[in-house]
């Protein structure tokens, strides 16, 4: 018995997708209480009543929470429910303090959207349309550290330890419809869904969407039916995958695991499936052939959810731009080549580069100055380059000063460096710290035959026509003058002066 | 002092004739002497009620503008969360829990000055109408001390009855207020659904519960009614508006051109005849006052019951699935090797009584999916028709009128093996609660065959409780008048009166 290969898969198989993401909102409080939800915060101290579910206590719906979620189904292109309802999903673990969770069932807020995605293949860029079938609000549950045991789960643990601080977190929940014809693309196609789904989310600014950070999460359905079939398979659901490149593994892994067992002739088992990052492969976690009964109910502690027409429309109209037309539209204009732009999507650089290019900045400089030493530096502090304290306005300021000859890129280096250590702005760092161009060709002829004399073999290589040897002259006249000379000029005057211009 | 009405105590304060210390220790004084026989309270808080009484007394000696009843003692049903004092609602499961909040009811009697003293028994989780359902033991009726209260709120419709507390604070899912408050001889009003914070009220049935007050007159009842309602961020079904003007209705009482509407289905048949007695004569005394009585149609009243008791239990196996012993409260199993589910499950087994099981169980079964619609949503389904039977029925008259229950005080383990039995003493209440509207109980006499208080119910619209309090008033006055005292005075004394 052999796992066959991906292309013996394919051969065979039609892969049918099912994609379930789970956003956390960035809201300044929870879904249903006042507490703080930032991020990384000492375990239980982002706690109340109402998360810790103390006897009494009752929830109360946070308006952004539901404001975020019209966004997200407006940008997924969905409809708006006039009148939707909490529903109490109920189970017992020891990390959900209430033992219900309170989520949406058959009344989600918005229903019946697509994304389109684009994917390159063989045959050039292909055009997908996933479909959305709901978009649902419900809450975080809190986190649990199985200690001790094997496996890291709850059974066969010494102890556990719970930590209520993710509890009552705004969570939505994005389920497309079943996505069937994408054949042998189906592991690139969830990854570009997932992939447009958080720049969307980012581009409305609702969530962090840092998937490894667990405020984006994916699970991912798949069966797989023979070529021609119209009778779906039995699906898997693998649990939390958390990167975009895991989406694609995982569901590579599980269509050859799939039709491993269906060449066998055996059955898939319809269970949740957890996926390791470290073998790429799945392992089995619940079964869920025995479907479980949560005892959903609408929540009577909660009010229905009657977003106004009005409302909604204001809503629309503060859209921003699609994503993926956004970039189209930058790439031409900027006329960015393929890499450089993947580059700054990666970089997380896209928006503060067209801000700088907003203010007048040339797009291939404020680029440059944003993917290279700024990004170099906020690498350095380990920091996002949104968070250094230098602004699109104080990069174009300083492509402008480069620009008019005021400013070296070596200087300008200099510039940014005081800048982000908070010096001021451009203008004010070049003040305080005396830095200018030395474009006085005096002062920078009398550093030149001082150069000339002290390197006396050097200079007359290059006046009987080494002009490789320039370099170490022009590399010492810089030294001479602080670096505050224009290499380009020394250059000139150097050569011109040996005889060589 | 104790046998004054919380008004003339007020009074007496605000006229400097006595202090809130003394009023306090004076009731303190009283439950030391009788609560040992009617054990109407699970935790007396002595120190704290002085300490809230010195507090309002220099508060008032300073001059500061007080509320109406600042001063007044009172006694708190054990449902609602006390900041740092033991809250149970009667429940072993939570034997020890010292909330780390104050409920909303709670913050407002603290804000208007009012004395509390200490937690009420119940039964546990407030399921139950006698009390009896309590994981600490029963609440014995001031009346005959071998008979129930009723319930849940037996504790505080004791302690009022029993003048240990003027006024008391109590909750009502399925009559729960009205029903002990007629069993005791005293006035309890369930407020409409939404006027009262239900945040800190330990939940039974979220869409059902409703925390009132409970007083020995209705102005008293009034006075009580005005502190705890209001508008509630913090609880999302809480009604976004103006408290109806109960106390001035409750002063005005008058019912002259009022359309006072008997409903068909909640008499005759199945009523203790001295209930039914003392029903009619009421209606007579009203009609007297220049009310109009008419006869109203609710049809869907009959499948009352059934509703209620598959609604509340479906939400109460939800609400009651926090008690899993991870956070607070009772946790029994926990030895080594035992996983979380089997000490969640020997918790739970220990701590909830039989009844709160039974509940749990019936709602469970109820949502569970394949019978969902034909239980949660049939159930569901008779409330559309039952608000629509008040709807009409309100269209002929401006409030409602029926016994509160359909017979006297029982003994003390007389239905306790018969839970349907027990459901049926809730007939009449429970359409209130299931509409979403407000109802009174007050004293309409004794039933002659055992000489013990018979509660006449009176019902208004959805925030339209002054009706209750109009209506109230005058019946009141003129019941007052025709027995030349009051009907508590007829009770036989306890050991320390």
């Amino acid at each position: 018995m052999t796992l066959p290969t991906y292309d013996e898969v394919i051969a065979k198989w039609d892969p049918v997708l099912g994609l379930e993401v789970h956003v956390e909102l960035n809201t300044k409080s929870k879904m249903f209480c006042s507490c703080a939800t930032e991020f990384g915060a000492e375990p239980n101290t982002q706690t109340c009543p109402v998360c810790l579910a103390l006897p009494g206590a009752l929830p109360v719906v946070n308006e952004k929470a539901i404001e975020s979620t019209i966004l997200i189904g407006l940008a997924l292109n969905c409809k708006i429910a006039p009148y939707s309802r909490f529903a109490r999903k109920n189970y017992f673990y020891p990390d959900m303090p209430k033992n219900f969770q309170i989520s949406q069932y058959d009344e989600p807020i918005c229903f019946d959207g697509y994304v389109d995605v684009e994917i390159d293949t063989e045959e050039g860029p292909k055009q997908f349309r996933i479909e959305i079938e709901r978009v649902h609000m419900e809450e975080d549950t809190g986190k649990s550290l199985h200690v001790g045991g094997a496996t890291g789960r709850i059974h066969g643990a010494d102890y556990s330890l719970l930590d209520y601080n993710r509890a009552g977190i705004p969570l939505v929940e994005i389920v497309t419809k079943i996505v069937p014809g994408t054949g042998k693309y189906a592991p690139e196609v969830a990854k570009a869904y997932v992939a447009e789904l958080r720049d969307i989310l980012r581009g409305l600014k609702v969530s962090d969407v840092k998937m490894e950070q667990g405020s984006l999460r994916c699970d991912a359905n798949v069966s797989l039916k023979p070529i021609g079939s119209d009778v779906l398979g039995t699906r898997s659901e693998t649990k939390n995958v958390n990167s975009l490149r895991s989406v694609e593994r995982a569901i590579r892994g599980e269509m050859i695991r799939h039709a491993e067992l269906l060449n066998d002739g055996k059955k898939v088992k319809q269970e949740t499936r957890h996926f390791q990052e470290d073998t790429g492969l799945t392992r089995s976690g619940r079964s869920k052939e025995q479907a479980e009964d949560y005892r959903y109910f609408p929540d009577p502690d909660l009010v229905p959810v009657t977003p106004s027409s009005a409302w909604i429309e204001e809503l629309r109209a503060t859209l921003p731009e699609r994503p993926s037309l956004r970039r189209k539209r930058l790439k031409e204009e900027w006329n960015v080549p393929d890499k450089e732009m993947q580059a700054m999507i990666n970089a997380d650089v896209l928006d503060i580069v067209e801000a700088t290019v907003l203010l007048g900045a040339d797009p291939t400089k404020a680029r440059s100055w944003w993917l290279g030493e700024i990004s170099r530096i906020a690498n350095d502090q380990n920091i996002a380059v949104a968070d250094l304290s230098i602004t699109p306005a104080d990069v174009a300021e300083l492509v402008a000063l480069v620009a008019a000859g005021e400013l070296t890129d070596k200087l300008a280096r200099q510039v940014v460096e005081g800048v982000i250590a908070g010096e001021g702005k451009p203008s004010e760092v070049v003040a305080k710290r005396g830095i200018k161009v030395v474009n006085d060709d005096g002062a920078l002829m009398a550093a030149i035959e001082k150069v000339c004399t002290e390197q006396a073999e050097t200079a007359e290589k290059v006046r009987g026509g080494h002009l490789p040897a320039a370099g170490a002259l022009i590399g010492a006249v810089m030294k001479e003058t602080k670096g505050q000379a224009d290499a380009a000029k020394v250059r000139e005057l150097l050569l011109k002066h040996l005889g060589q211009g | 002092m104790i046998q004054l009405t919380a008004a003339q105590m007020a009074d007496a304060l605000a006229k400097d004739e006595t202090t809130s210390v003394e009023l306090t220790q004076a009731h303190l004084d009283r439950i030391a002497a009788v609560d040992g026989q009617v054990k109407a309270f699970l935790h007396v808080d002595s120190e704290g009620a002085l300490a809230q009484a010195r507090d309002v007394d220099t508060r008032r000696k300073s001059g500061e503008k007080l509320s109406a009843i600042a001063g007044v003692p009172l006694a708190l049903k054990d449902v609602l969360a006390q900041k740092g004092v033991p809250t149970t609602a009667g429940s072993k499961i939570l034997q020890g829990w010292r909330p780390p909040y104050d409920s909303t009811v709670v913050s407002k009697l603290k804000d208007a000055g009012v004395v509390i003293m200490g937690k009420t028994n119940m039964d546990e989780f407030a399921m139950g109408s006698s009390t009896e359902n309590s994981g600490y033991g029963p609440t014995f009726n001031p009346w005959d001390l071998t008979r129930t209260p009723g319930g849940s709120s037996g504790g505080s419709a004791a302690a009022v009855s029993a003048f240990e507390a003027p006024l008391a604070v109590g909750s009502d899912t399925g009559g729960s207020i009205r029903q002990p408050a007629a069993l005791t001889g005293i006035v309890g009003v369930r407020p409409t659904y939404g006027a009262v914070s239900r945040f800190g009220l330990i939940a039974y049935s979220s869409s059902l519960d409703q925390a009132g007050p409970f007083g020995r007159t209705v102005l008293d009842t009034a006075l009580l009614h005005e502190v705890m309602a209001g508008h509630d961020p913090k609880d999302a079904t809480s009604i976004n508006a103006p408290v109806p003007a109960v106390v001035s209705a409750a002063k005005s009482g008058d019912v002259k051109g009022m359309k006072i509407g008997v409903i068909k289905q909640l008499q005759g048949e199945g009523y203790q005849k001295g209930v039914q007695a003392r029903f009619d004569e009421s209606l007579k005394v009203l009609a007297s006052l220049g009310a109009e009585i008419v006869e109203v149609d609710c049809p869907s009243f009959e499948y009352a019951l059934a509703a209620y008791y598959l609604i509340a239990p479906s939400e109460c196996s939800s609400n009651l699935a926090r008690f899993d012993a991870m956070r607070y409260g009772l946790r029994t199993g926990d030895v080594e090797g035992a996983s979380a589910e089997a000490v969640m499950s020997a918790t739970r087994d220990a701590g909830f009584g039989r009844e709160v099981k039974r509940r749990i169980i019936l709602g469970t079964y109820a949502l569970s999916s394949g019978y969902y619609d034909a239980y949660y949503g049939s159930a569901q389904k008779i409330r559309t028709l039952i608000i629509q039977d008040y709807a009409k029925a309100f269209g002929k008259a401006d409030v409602l009128v029926s016994p509160t229950a359909p017979t006297t005080a029982y003994k003390i383990g007389e239905k306790v093996d018969d839970p349907m039995a027990m459901y049926l003493g809730d007939v009449a209440t429970i359409p209130v609660n299931l509409a979403g509207i407000c109802g009174m109980s007050l004293p309409a006499g004794l039933a002659e065959e055992d000489n013990l208080p018979v509660g006449f119910q009176i019902m208004a619209p959805a925030m339209q409780d002054q009706r209750l309090y109009q209506v109230g008033a005058s019946l009141e006055a003129a019941l007052l008048s025709q027995w030349g005292a009051p009907i508590l005075s007829k009770a036989p004394a306890l050991g320390g009166k």
